[in-house]
């Protein structure tokens, strides 16, 4: 049997914004609960950090590329670059470290 | 123009950039899938789930159930539950429903890291507009890649997909710079998050499941640890 791909889209569509949709449907109000807050206060940053390393040694052809464009894009946005200069920085200095 | 959605764009274009090399990458997988572009477009326009749509598209080119293709997405999807619960405590207590809903639909990685960094409440306009500009050049980069396949050159893909990663960083050092609890935080994730995937067992999971588990580990311990004084959140 050959399934159709146009269900496979529509049901994928509706699957990943339901997910999406679930919390605020079931949370409406502000949150009172300590540990919970504090939760959510740090979620947001960890979700990142988790998903940015060791990810960029792996997105590009060679890992010390990545690892290059990490440390750089720290200290960049430590020195209070915002997200397009910084973005740029570390493609940059993938595209040069790839060079050698 | 309205200043937030003048600033959504503007905040859009760094995302917008990244978003086109990664779904470039993701189309020639879709292609392989044996999508057509427009569906490829229509997909990645709607979903915005790097993760989900890889595995969609790998199960799709195995002609799997359709319950495969939903327990993929439920999986790699998961973590989106806690970021729009993260950004339920960012609206003001005057956005309706459907503000909130349409919001959620904007979530990505990206899209969720700059709305939760947005200063004071969220204003939904700002979201739409960044979701709006990036999810465009998502869907036309999976559109470019099903066509074009192999045209780009690898070095440019390898420099362009770090700019996504490039604006994770932007979003997490300054608050990691304020709050040292942060910092640790960070660090943490990235040493767990690190030795996760190279771990025998650990490293098999998906990374859609990893960063699901990695997040609520560490950001629970975190809330342990160092918890918010009520002070703390009049931002």
């Amino acid at each position: 049997m050959n399934n159709n791909t146009l269900i496979y889209i529509l049901l994928s569509i509706a699957v990943t914004n339901l997910i999406r949709v679930l919390p605020m449907l079931l949370i409406r109000r502000r949150i009172r609960n300590r540990f919970i807050r504090s939760f959510l206060y740090y979620v947001p940053y960890v979700t990142l950090a988790v998903m940015t390393f060791p990810a960029i040694t792996e997105a590009t052809t060679t890992p010390l590329a990545g690892c290059a464009a990490l440390l750089i894009g720290i200290l960049s946005a430590w020195r209070g670059f915002g997200l397009f200069p910084v973005s740029i920085i570390c493609c940059l200095v993938v595209f040069i470290a790839e060079l050698f | 123009m309205n200043n937030d959605i003048r600033k959504g764009m503007r905040d859009g274009i760094p995302i917008a950039l990244g978003y086109f090399a990664v779904a470039f990458s993701l189309g020639i997988i879709a292609k392989k899938a044996g999508l057509l572009p427009w569906e490829g477009a229509l997909c990645s326009f709607f979903t915005r789930a790097s993760a989900g749509e890889y595995g969609v598209y790998t199960l799709v080119a195995v002609n799997a159930t359709y319950a495969e293709v939903i327990g993929m997405c439920i999986v790699t999807n998961l973590r989106y539950i806690l970021m729009s619960t993260a950004l339920t405590q960012k609206f003001s207590s005057q956005t309706s429903i459907l503000r909130r809903i349409l919001t959620a639909c904007c979530v990505t990685d990206e899209i969720f890291g700059i709305s939760i960094a947005y200063p004071g409440p969220l204003a939904t306009a700002y979201t739409y507009s960044a979701a709006i500009v990036s999810g465009i050049m998502w869907a036309a980069g999976c559109a470019c890649g099903i066509i074009a396949g192999n045209i780009l050159p690898t070095n440019m893909i390898s420099a362009l997909s770090v700019a996504l990663y490039g604006m994770f960083i932007a979003i997490i050092i300054p608050p990691a710079r304020r709050d040292k609890a942060v910092l640790i935080a960070i660090a943490v994730s990235f040493l767990l998050s690190f030795l996760c995937s190279t771990m025998p067992l650990i490293s098999t999971l998906s990374s859609g499941l990893r960063t699901i588990l990695l997040t609520i580990l560490i950001s629970a311990l975190a809330a342990v640890i160092r918890p918010r004084k009520e002070a703390d959140d009049e931002q």
